[in-house]
């Protein structure tokens, strides 16, 4: 039980931590319940600002994870503490023969776990590290933008995945986009949703895929619809200009109020240029919505399971937004990354490593 | 387009319609804009056996001043407990409007009790104050297309008569229009939400006919209160109506199918004024897209003969549609009233294909 500790969320707060505390020589179980870890930096193409590969950032990650035992497909039913710390229950939710037994997992780790009844698997360890993460707002909960119905309507995370498939990006119809479109805000900062908070890293997100499909299509025209832009980061701002100087992105203030399908596939918009006070209708070939944070879907189980509190966005509540924004108020466990709001790659990691060395101390100290 | 995407929508929206049993409350316009609309509710709802009450005593909900910024909330919200005070001095829990905007103005009212009940409170005091009356609020509101939209599938076994182009064996093409009071307010109190309502859309799919969309499909009909009600507005109505016909056009749409008492009225009407104004029609060979409210178009499906159903007094008139379903009318009575009495014709248009 000695050093022992459970991370559960296996994205890139799960794995930066799980690393850091594995090189700190704890015995580090992480349970991730989709099959691959990674989270949604798996699925990205390139990052923001400076265009680094998404799969650079999870190789790096990796490499630190040589020593943690992984148990993917892995979904918590619950979880307990006593006297010696916790334990957590997991379904396993792969093919049992793809399913390291208990004996591989003693092997490998050093013996966290106590036993395993049909179909589930305890572990136990003296903390607990909660990376849950965040996920996607649902786009077509934004009924009057189409996102599932129209053809030429896709998500942010759709695009990124074009971009990684390699293959170039066309309309439904096998046309190559002249018009674009970017929808900021897409589930954020709207209350019409219930989601008053910004999502943060949606802004730089449309900026850099706007010029990326400018790189793709030189000619084509392409524009984003913002609220305000929050180019709250190093070199974000500069992306901002490049956009505009080098790329001539076009970016118009005004929410998109609803959207359309013309005859031939097109998208029609309808919004308002609030910087010079008039409604705007425009067609556009292929229209991209930049979907927000919303909290995990795991996210109030667990919380609910550990009795942490949530705020009414849904995150889970720190023990001190300022200074103690790693822990939970329980001792033992631990917080790390967007299950506590909106945050992006660069910041989740160096929260993590936070969220290590915190709880390095709590090992060796007994105190929170 | 995606109909799958659709269907999840309609499938996360269903409310629930009371099955019989219903107390029926009128437009205050309808009447005179479309006369055989509520008669013929009435009528297929007694040939379904269902139970359908009108109290003499029911007045306007005041809704139509309420959207006019000419009656305050509270006062509306008193006549509304009135007509809820009539529904349970009849003995029915079931309420049931010809209106869309009183089906809106009652889910306010509903809705801003459930959230405020001191406001409650204070209504009932005034109702008591004024009248004497106390009341229970209904267990099941629903508009009239809302039980038309349950009782779909009986219209269609028992019809006559099909949403299909009899010579092709084409689907009918047909744009619905919701009124703005139905669901746009609370979307979860209209079959299928605000931005894809499927109440028509359900009827329309369950008669045999083809929906269309078309971009400007949720703008206003024209009528949108102020916009014709100050006269000095009323270039953004038909202004309205217009960019609505423009944009339908190039789907070919054969008919257009509503469920409020405003929209069939001006687009309907404002098709006449558009042809007089600018020569244009937005049906084939010079003629209009009629216009039908779900209520006419059942008394189609059902046989109805369509001069009871108080199709003659179309601006648009509805002959083609008739003849494309195969319906059979009797033109030398178009003009008749039920006495064989003649009500005069009206003048022929200048460019809409009158018949």
């Amino acid at each position: 039980m000695e050093n022992t500790v459970i991370v559960i969320g296996g994205g890139i707060s799960g794995m930066t931590a799980s690393g850091m505390l594995a090189l700190q020589g704890m015995k580090v179980t992480l349970l991730e319940k989709e099959a691959e870890t990674g989270g949604h930096v798996a699925r990205w193409d390139r990052l923001f600002p400076d265009r680094k590969k998404a799969a650079e950032v999870l190789d790096f990650a990796r490499e630190g994870m040589k020593n943690v035992n992984v148990v993917t497909g892995a979904e918590v039913t619950g979880i307990s503490w006593h006297d010696k710390g916790f334990t957590v229950t997991s379904g396993i939710m792969q093919p049992a023969s793809s399913v390291p037994g208990p004996e591989s997992l003693i092997a490998n780790s050093g013996s966290l776990i106590n036993e395993i009844a049909a179909g589930e698997s305890n572990y136990t360890a003296r903390a607990l590290v909660l990376a849950m993460g965040f996920d996607l707002f649902e786009a077509r909960k934004k009924e009057e933008y189409g996102y599932g119905i129209y053809n030429n309507v896709i998500t942010s995370a759709d695009l990124e995945e074009k971009f990684k498939s390699g293959k170039d990006i066309l309309t439904s119809e096998g046309k190559i986009p002249a018009r674009i479109g970017f929808v900021h805000c897409v589930g954020s900062r709207d209350e019409k949703v219930g989601n008053l908070y910004c999502s943060k890293v949606c802004c730089v997100t449309g900026v850099k895929q706007a010029i990326e499909m400018k790189e793709m299509y030189p000619s084509a025209e392409v524009f984003n619809f913002y609220m305000d832009l929050r180019m709250f980061d190093r070199h974000f701002e500069e992306l901002y200009y490049e956009a505009q100087q080098k790329w001539g992105v076009s970016f118009i203030r005004g929410r998109l109020a609803e959207c359309a399908e013309n005859p031939d596939g097109t998208i029609i918009l309808k919004t308002e240029d609030t910087l010079t006070g008039k409604p705007l209708k425009m067609t556009v070939d292929l229209l991209v919505l930049l979907s927000g944070f919303v909290p995990a879907s795991g996210t109030a189980k667990i919380a609910g399971m550990l009795g942490l509190q949530r705020g009414t966005d849904g995150f889970v509540n720190s023990a001190d937004s300022h200074s103690m924004n790693n822990l939970s108020g329980i001792p033992g466990v631990f917080l790390t990354g967007a299950l506590k709001g909106p945050i992006s790659i660069s910041e989740a990691i160096a929260d993590a490593r936070a969220t290590a060395l915190l709880l390095a101390d709590y090992l060796k100290s007994g105190k929170p | 387009m995606k109909a799958e995407g659709k269907r999840r929508i309609w499938d996360e929206y269903q409310k629930e319609i009371a099955g019989d049993k219903y107390f029926y409350v009128r437009s205050c316009v309808r009447q005179n804009f479309f006369p055989g609309a509520e008669k013929t509710f009435l009528r297929y709802m007694k040939e379904m056996g269902k139970t359908v009450y009108e109290n003499p005593s029911h007045t306007t909900c005041s809704g139509i001043g309420y959207h006019s910024d000419i009656v305050p909330f509270e006062t509306a919200m008193t006549m509304v407990a009135r007509q809820f005070a009539l529904m349970t001095e009849s003995g029915y829990e079931n309420f049931v409007t010809s209106c869309i905007t009183s089906f809106g103005l009652y889910t306010e009212v509903l809705e801003t009790w459930h959230h405020f009940p001191e406001l409650e409170e204070k209504i009932r005091l005034h109702l008591r104050n004024a009248t004497g009356r106390e009341f229970k609020k209904p267990k099941n509101l629903a508009h009239a297309s809302d039980v038309t939209y349950k009782l779909r599938k009986e219209i269609s076994r028992a019809g006559k008569y099909r949403l299909v182009n009899r010579n092709t064996g084409e689907p009918i093409r047909v744009v619905e229009h919701i009124g703005c009071h139905y669901s746009r307010m609370f979307p979860s109190k209209g079959v299928g939400g605000a931005e894809y309502p499927y109440v028509l859309v359900g009827m329309i799919e369950e008669w045999g006919g083809q929906v269309i969309d078309y971009p400007e499909r949720r703008h206003c009909c024209g009528f949108g209160f102020r916009q014709y009600l100050v006269k000095a507005n009323r270039g953004y109505s038909i202004s309205a109506s217009k960019k609505k016909f423009d944009s339908m056009k190039p789907y070919k749409p054969e008919m257009v199918l509503t469920n409020c008492p405003g929209c069939p009225m001006f687009l309907d009407r404002w098709q006449y004024t558009l042809s007089e104004m600018e020569g244009t029609t937005y049906g084939e060979n010079g003629q209009g897209i009629p216009v039908l409210t779900y209520e006419e178009l059942a008394g189609l499906i059902l046989g109805y003969n369509p001069w009871d159903l108080g199709l003659q007094v179309h601006q648009v008139p509805v002959e083609p549609l008739m003849d494309k379903m195969g319906i059979p009318y009797d033109p030398e009575t178009k003009f008749l009233d039920k006495n064989g009495h003649s009500m005069g014709k009206p003048k022929s248009p200048s460019f809409l294909k009158f018949y």
